[in-house]
């Protein structure tokens, strides 16, 4: 077992509990606004987490892309549709659903106890630090920015198509009918 | 710090399960299904630190479909919204027979 020194082991622990608590509070919250809050409450301690796993461009791209713009679009839509207050009709499901849910969630907390049982594969693995020595020798960006434009350079360009259709999915499908209705 | 890693995305990404499973705003079904993402790039990037920098190229691709499907998403909420005048899942039930 590799041993790190106590500061690291305790804020490690620290964010993923805090993520782990926003996360819990974000289900139960009643009011669509609390909730997309904890959730970004969830997305700042990740991002944490990602730059103590060596990776500090991603924990930066985290806090931008995800708790700055995707749940600003989520915000902006509960305010468009006024859902700010919790709503009059049941929001949770009753009985058989919870159960299920309740079912699907031990299914999965097992998983996780089989998972932390099983061995890494030793030849797979690169030593440690090596990630650390990449960001001291390329720099935080170009250790992500080298193999996407290299090795992964397809499937870069594939997501730009993807971000394309789906900017002008969201144009139509968003976009007023009044014209198609009135015929 | 790999298995602690991997236990904290398992536990998010069972608490994103429940959360789709048990609300019924589609709002707050949809931000379920971003932190499941989210549980999923954490391990991503744990797994990066320990077997090659390629998990945190996969990480940025998800980030991206996470965001391409947000638009659609949201934009499909609002589109109902604007049928139905709800978001509750209850209410929104045309395609059943």
């Amino acid at each position: 077992m590799e041993s790190y020194p106590l500061f690291y082991t305790f804020h490690f622990y620290l964010f993923g509990i805090i993520a782990v608590a926003s996360a819990i509070l974000f289900v139960t919250r009643k009011s669509p606004v609390s909730a997309a809050m904890w959730l970004v409450s969830t997305m700042f301690s990740l991002a944490a987490l990602y730059v103590m796993l060596d990776a500090p461009f991603i924990g930066v791209i985290q806090v931008l892309v995800y708790a700055g713009a995707i749940m600003v679009v989520f915000l902006f839509v509960i305010m468009l549709l006024n859902l700010g207050q919790p709503s009059e009709i049941a929001d949770v499901r009753s009985g058989g659903w919870r159960l299920v849910a309740g079912l699907v969630g031990l299914a999965l907390l097992a998983e996780i106890f089989a998972l932390t049982r099983a061995h890494s594969v030793p030849g797979l693995a690169i030593p440690r630090g090596t990630a650390a020595e990449a960001i001291n020798s390329m720099g935080a960006v170009g250790m992500v920015a080298g193999p996407l434009f290299t090795t992964y350079l397809l499937p870069f360009e594939v997501t730009s198509v993807l971000l394309l259709a789906a900017v002008v999915g969201a144009v139509m499908i968003g976009k007023q009918r009044r014209a198609a209705d009135a015929r | 710090m790999l298995a602690e890693a991997i236990f904290f995305s398992a536990v998010l990404f069972t608490i994103g399960v429940i959360g789709v499973l048990t609300r019924r705003n589609a709002i707050i079904i949809f931000m379920c299904v971003e932190l499941m993402l989210n549980a999923v790039n954490l391990s991503f990037v744990a797994f990066a630190r320990a077997y090659g920098v390629a998990g945190q190229v996969f990480v940025f691709f998800v980030m991206t479909v996470a965001a391409a499907e947000a638009a659609v998403g949201l934009a499909i909420i609002i589109a109902m919204f604007r049928h139905k005048q709800t978001v509750n899942l209850q209410n929104i039930n045309i395609l059943k027979g």
